[in-house]
């Protein structure tokens, strides 16, 4: 296990550097740079810029040469100063991403909340009505965009004021409220979000479930079950359950990526602070330093949703075996 | 060898196989013998479909899946209201009137009676603004009927038919706004239409690149394995791990701002189908790995024939169904990816219209509020994706072998 998980660690390594160094790449060949808009400005002098553009590394257009420049410090932990907001960019990254962290968890659980009883009920009652309405339900969630959902969300938020329409939380008590009051005020800004990202995720774990389901329940030892004269409730649970959910969690890595694309445009039509929205506008502004920072916690966020992936795998399943 | 396995068998009673064979190839006498077990066997199927070439048997039991028809259906008619948009739509994309924002959708209130409750043809009331502040907006009293086949701006269907004939439109200076008006005055459901082309399009033509890209590079990775194929999965891995929407924003800022439509347009698709290709590339791949090993491809090999001679003619095309399911279910994705990057802003520029840049306008939440017609390109959206998901869900029950009935 342990051997495992060093080996998977480490394999990561590379992948980093190859992301990194194609996004940095991309970003030396993109015509322009951070420093065009301030030299539009005439109250800013010739040499000034000149000096910020050697400050910044900007003045080469050599790909190895502006990689390593951020490679050699972000190694030693050390991931530069945003160009835009004078801050670290470690200052402004770690609260982005608890908050992509905390949407996308949280969508997470509301999807396998969902998922699996639907999936099952479709399984047990297949073809027939209930089956054909969960059908449609995650045909729906495969369906529809994500920022047409989000909207219609918002647009349910302000017509009714059942909650708040977008944001994270509550700008104006925030500074008074109690740190319980804060709590519960983040997670009401966190339900609409949550249930847009969750739907859409949701769509592909009914309809694996229900399959797999469907070929479980066919199987020997679920007919020895309901033989020995256990109730329904007891064979779906206990030993079909178990047995049917083993792909739903390889599926859950691979749909991490999907989940963190998602994630950008929820955020970013909720106005959610989180990663989607800081790379979204570090791109849009050239801030660099942010753009790599940010991809590197992508591709960790990455790694480590499919390492645990495997691990409860692992767990679950008695078959497999983490060498 | 295979006389040891006849003479096994009891030569009473043939197997399934043996009388299915044999009533193929039309040994009545055999065919007797195995009636009874033929009558109840899948081979009975096969017979009453022989004859049929695979496209066929797809076509067969796709029309008799309810909803994947209803998904084409619905795309047939989308496609063709965005081939025919100059003609249905009453306006260009473009024509604002900047005097009445956000007015009310019409659609509600056509009338077909006039103020002493005598039936006229359908029309509308023409508008006077009240606040455009506010953009409130009252009926005045003046009629004008809906006529067919007006006159108009002039537009041309598939850069071919040039015309200024409209399906539909009211005189000046009334204005028909059926979907009601954006933020500049522009009528949405014009829009819409237009929109359809630039959205819908490239969904069709991003598939037909990436599938194209995808075939041959898998193709190649799995005919010639070795080297190749090794840095062709590598490379198809990687695009598939990274989260796809923020790698299309990196590859979008490599082509800076400031370009007409039609520039960023192909660039969309590009970008699009560059990612896109690693997936139908992996597809084909593994069909090749085991396609390459059949008799008629080494037979093909031993009458000379060239890598690329073989590769084409003979192993892609048999991979053709299933490059169809893969690149019908994903469509959707390069719709929804042009969405996406209209609606942050880095795709389609006003005053062209897709579906994704009219529901910029909704990112307002005043104009949300007040106006939520700003949502029906949304609608749009979720009719079309749903329709290729339903479309492409029963080609791949179709051409699944396994429901050979």
């Amino acid at each position: 296990m342990k051997t495992f998980l060093i080996r998977r660690l480490l394999a990561a390594i590379p992948l980093i550097f190859v992301v990194t160094f194609i996004t940095k790449a991309m970003l030396v060949a993109s015509p322009g740079n951070y420093l065009d808009t301030i030299r539009l400005n005439p109250a800013i002098s010739r040499e000034y810029v000149a000096q910020m553009e050697r400050m910044y590394h900007l003045d080469s257009d050599n790909v190895f040469e502006r990689y390593w420049y951020w490679l050699w410090p972000a190694v030693q932990g050390d991931f530069g100063y945003s160009f835009t907001k004078s801050a670290t960019v470690g200052s402004l990254i770690g609260e982005r991403v608890l908050n992509t962290l905390l949407l996308t968890g949280s969508a997470l659980v509301f999807s396998w909340l969902f998922a699996i009883p639907l999936g099952m009920l479709a399984a047990v009652y297949r073809n027939r009505w209930l089956d054909k309405l969960i059908g449609f339900i995650s045909f729906f969630g495969l369906s529809i965009p994500s920022v047409f959902f989000s909207l219609l969300m918002i647009l349910f938020a302000a017509k009714t004021g059942l909650f708040p329409a977008g944001g994270i939380h509550n700008q104006v008590m925030w500074d008074v409220m109690t740190p319980w009051e804060r709590f519960v005020d983040t997670l009401w800004h966190l339900v609409l979000p949550m249930i847009v990202l969750g739907t859409i995720g949701m769509a592909q774990y009914v309809r694996q479930m229900r399959s797999e389901m469907i070929e479980t329940l066919s199987q020997d030892f679920i007919r020895t079950a309901t033989a020995k004269g256990l109730s329904r409730w007891r064979v779906l649970t206990r030993h079909a359950l178990g047995n049917a959910i083993n792909p739903l969690i390889t599926i859950f890595g691979f749909s991490l990526a999907t989940l963190l694309a998602g994630a950008l445009l929820v955020e970013y039509v909720f106005g959610w602070p989180g990663l989607g929205t800081l790379i979204f506008d570090a791109l849009s502004s050239k801030d660099e330093p942010i753009v790599m920072a940010s991809v590197v916690m992508l591709v960790l966020m990455l790694v480590a949703g499919n390492l645990i992936a495997d691990v409860l795998l692992a767990i679950i399943d008695p078959r497999i075996r983490l060498e | 060898m295979t006389d040891l396995i006849k003479h096994d068998k009891p030569a009473t009673t043939p197997s399934r196989e043996e009388a299915a064979i044999t009533a193929l190839t039309g040994d009545a006498q055999a065919a007797e013998a195995g009636a009874l077990d033929l009558a109840s066997s899948a081979y009975a199927t096969i017979s009453r479909v022989g004859g049929r070439s695979p496209s066929q048997l797809l076509w067969l039991k796709l029309r008799r899946n309810r909803t994947a028809m209803l998904g084409l259906y619905t795309l047939v008619a989308m496609y063709a209201a965005a081939i025919l948009a100059g003609f249905i739509a009453p306006y260009k994309y473009d024509n604002a009137r900047h005097d009445l924002p956000f007015h009310t959708p019409m659609l509600g209130r056509i009338h077909f009676f006039d103020e002493q409750g005598s039936l006229r043809r359908p029309f509308v009331y023409g508008i006077i603004p009240v606040d455009p502040q506010l953009a409130t907006y009252r009926d005045d009293t003046s009629r004008f009927p809906i006529r067919l086949f007006v006159r108009g701006e002039s537009y041309r269907i598939l850069w071919l038919v040039s015309s200024n004939i409209h399906l539909f439109g009211v005189d000046e200076p009334g204005h028909i706004f059926l979907f009601g008006a954006d933020q500049v005055g522009q009528d949405i459901f014009s829009r819409i239409l237009y929109g359809a082309q630039v959205s819908l399009s490239i969904g069709i033509l991003g598939i037909l690149i990436s599938t194209i890209t995808g075939m041959i590079l898998g193709g190649i990775a799995g005919y010639f394995g070795g080297v190749t194929d090794f840095a062709l999965m590598r490379s198809v891995e990687v695009l598939l791990a990274l989260p796809g929407l923020y790698f299309i924003l990196i590859l979008r800022q490599l082509f800076g701002t400031g370009m007409s439509s039609t520039h960023i347009y192909f660039i969309i698709v590009i970008i699009l189908a560059f990612i896109g290709w690693a997936t139908e590339a992996r597809v084909i791949r593994g069909m090749v790995l085991s396609l390459k090993e059949q008799e008629y491809v080494i037979a093909a090999r031993a009458m000379g024939f060239s890598n690329s001679r073989i590769i084409i003619r003979h192993i892609l095309p048999n991979t053709l169904s299933f490059v169809i399911v893969t690149a019908t279910l994903s469509v959707p994705f390069y719709i929804l990816g042009e969405v996406a990057l209209s609606f942050l802003g880095v795709g389609i520029q006003e005053p062209e219209a897709s579906w994704g840049n009219m529901l910029v306008a909704a990112q307002n939440n005043r104009y949300l509020n007040d106006f939520p017609w700003v949502l029906i390109p949304g609608v749009f959206i979720f009719v079309a994706v749903m329709a290729w998901n339903f479309l492409g869900d029963g080609l791949r029950d179709a051409a699944d072998p396994r429901t050979l009935s």
